[in-house]
């Protein structure tokens, strides 16, 4: 009872952060007890592993890790000395080289006994895992998840990936060796709606002028909506962070320690290389962070196996442009931004691709600055700070001048 | 009253570019040298510049520096982008102006301006010098002519032919193997300026052409891009002397704009 009181009295980040620890830590500890560790794409259903108490670890999750601490560089170009091609995502190359073996310090995890691939996030992902599964010789529990062209999931949609999810549910039983308990899933899920509310709430502080937290904290926060949402602990963690930032609003505090001139939406996934760089400019303007995709793209929140599985269907590059328009608007309106940053990243194509459609609607929906730079989210050699530096500029000048009738 | 002198400095990646104006609007004088950010360019530019104007450092009331070494000039009072420089040049030499093409040494953009002449968006071309000064030159070098020529010599073109490579290096090929099946030469060049055209084209395309299209930077004294640029897009394209200052002209501009708030 007492670690508890004193866990609850922890900082949020550091609880964050050794919630994520704790998921690689585990996952080592079933290796060496000989269990089976899988990987998992981010938006695989976690909760059928974690109602079988398999332990998983994330591809993209790592490559983020390895990125931010400049291995990817390295890692990029073992994978192209493997044949892939360095047009390929840059998380992928990481990965692909990490599972054949390339050294890596800066975010080991297991190597993997069997995989759970859903290309919701993209279809480069299904190639991906297929290398794995085809280097390692290791089962791949595929679903796949049709691209939604309309806002609505159709019901044969459905029809079809529930069968997918029956048939995960077997073949990781198998693997596990354990039976399906109806019981614990629902608790499971339980846990992962009150992690999705929680990190939604967390967010929604955003909307706060000022706002008592920098929205690049949200970048390094998301990696337990990735990697342990069934949690408990996870719920517990974002409501201790919501809680920590409603207090900051009340004593006016915030995480962001610069003027808070203008407001942006960060668009796309940071270069992770180049965090320090990317946020430099921005705090030297004044220009805080309130609105990231990934707020409503992991806050997803589900009552039954139909409404999880519409759930599913709903990640950043498989929704319609509509969909994909509405979410950003929404946080754009709701954050009240001056500006939007759009990320054109050479690593993530789907993302990347219907950016310039974006832009322009929400140039005439939102009426603010739009200004998109070219980088990459682990391959450093396509990032040109110089660039960088003057889109900023740009933006940063479009957006006094809108402010202030002129320069 | 006492006259106000400002004087705006381009540092390009290419060259350096100096223009002092007076009261804001007569321009006084202005430099250009062929080498921009760490180099001597923007001294040499500077010293220039004075020296035609017959004016001292002392005399300049302000100094803005603007372009891809704007943090590099010591003696700037402040810095300003370039985009916003040449929204505000362009405004001044054409006040009808809507779309900005810039094809500079090294990068390629696209500036929309509103009717107050503030910059509204832009578009930049990507980490390639496709379709910018530097591609010309890598062009005009496998040729073995130069790059003033380039204008001239794709007038007398009779054939058309295509560079499809985007690749500087691959579009230099190209060149190469045209040059060995003995195309001729102004036909090629030709095909370089269309080549720059359609990937400027499309840049501008993104977010629009809007009348009036003015096209500034280096590049713009190339007719022979600024005509295929027009042909590319349907629109007629507007340039002037000033094509290469404007950028610094634009932050002369600014400079004045400062001191008279
Ligand atoms: S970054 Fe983009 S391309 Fe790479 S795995 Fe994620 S969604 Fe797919």
């Amino acid at each position: 009872m007492n670690d508890v009181k004193k866990d609850l009295k922890k900082p949020a980040k550091i609880m964050l952060r050794e919630i994520v620890d704790k998921v690689y830590a585990e996952a080592w500890e079933a290796k060496k007890r000989g269990e089976p560790v899988g990987w998992s794409s981010s938006k695989f259903p976690a909760e059928i592993a974690e109602t079988l108490g398999l332990k998983v670890c994330y591809p993209e999750n790592q490559a983020a890790a390895i990125a931010a601490k400049h291995g990817g560089k390295r890692m990029c170009e073992y994978a192209e000395s493997l044949g892939y091609d360095n047009d390929i995502c840059g998380y992928a190359r990481i990965s692909l080289a990490f599972a054949a073996g390339a050294e890596c310090e800066e975010k080991p995890m297991p190597q993997p006994d069997f995989l759970l691939c859903c290309n919701n996030i993209c279809n480069c992902m299904t190639k991906w895992y297929e290398n794995i599964a085809r280097m390692h010789n290791i089962p791949l529990i595929m679903i796949d998840i049709p691209y939604n062209n309309t806002p609505e999931v159709n019901d044969e949609n459905i029809t079809y990936i529930r069968a997918q999810f029956e048939n995960a549910i077997k073949q990781l039983e198998k693997i596990s060796g354990k039976k399906f308990n109806t019981e614990k899933f629902k608790r499971v899920c339980e846990n992962a709606n009150r992690t999705a509310k929680a990190w939604l709430k967390a967010c929604s502080f955003c909307q706060y002028k000022p706002s008592p937290l920098s929205g690049f904290d949200l970048f390094n926060h998301m990696a337990v909506v990735v990697t342990a949402r069934c949690r408990k602990e996870s719920a517990e963690a974002f409501e201790a962070l919501a809680a920590e930032y409603e207090e900051s609003v009340n004593n006016g505090t915030s995480t962001w320690h610069y003027d808070e001139n203008y407001r942006i939406m960060f668009e796309g996934i940071p270069c992770w290389p180049e965090l320090q760089n990317l946020f430099r400019p921005l705090k030297e303007k004044g220009i805080n962070t309130t609105a990231i995709v990934y707020a409503p793209a992991f806050g997803f929140v589900y009552n039954n196996m139909d409404e999880m599985i519409r759930a599913y269907c709903k990640a950043p590059n498989s929704v319609c442009l509509e969909t994909g328009v509405d979410w950003r608007e929404g946080i754009c309106r709701e954050n009240k931004v001056d500006g939007i940053l759009v990320h054109y990243n050479r690593s993530c194509k789907p993302w990347s691709g219907y950016m310039p459609e974006m832009e322009r609607r929400f140039r005439k929906d939102l009426g603010v600055a739009v200004v998109g730079f070219d980088g990459d989210q682990a391959d450093p050699r396509n990032f040109a700070n110089a660039q960088y530096i003057t889109r900023v500029e740009g933006l940063y000048e479009i957006m006094e001048s809108k402010k202030n009738g002129g320069l | 009253m006492i006259d106000i002198y400002t004087m705006g400095i381009d540092v390009g990646s290419t060259t350096s570019k100096c223009l002092i104006l007076k009261n804001g609007k007569e321009i006084t004088g202005k430099s250009l040298v062929g080498v921009g950010a760490g180099t001597s360019g923007p001294e040499r530019a500077i010293q220039s510049v004075l020296s035609s104007s017959k004016l001292e450092l002392e005399d300049l009331d302000y100094i803005m520096s603007t372009g891809y070494g704007r943090h590099t000039i010591e003696i700037a009072d402040s810095e300003m982008s370039e985009l916003s420089c040449h929204a505000r040049g362009a405004y001044f030499q054409f006040p009808n102006v809507r779309t900005i093409i810039d094809i500079g040494g090294q990068d390629a953009k696209v500036l929309h301006v509103g009717d107050d002449g503030m910059l509204v968006n832009f578009a930049m071309n990507d980490k390639c010098s496709a379709g910018t000064g530097r591609f010309l030159e890598v062009m005009a070098r496998a040729l073995e002519v130069n790059v003033e020529e380039l204008a001239s010599m794709s007038q007398l073109s009779k054939n058309n032919i295509t560079i499809s490579s985007t690749c500087t290096v691959f579009a230099e090929s190209e060149v190469i193997s045209q040059l060995a099946k003995n195309t001729d030469r102004c036909d090629i060049i030709k095909g370089i300026h269309r080549s720059i055209a359609s990937r400027v084209g499309a840049l501008a395309r993104r977010n629009g052409v809007i009348d009036d299209v003015v096209m500034t930077g280096g590049v713009a004294k190339n007719r022979g891009v600024l005509h295929a640029l027009e042909e590319e897009l349907g629109h007629k394209i507007y340039t002037s002397e000033l094509a290469q200052y404007n950028g610094a002209l634009g932050a002369a501009l600014f400079a004045y704009q400062k001191l008279s708030r």
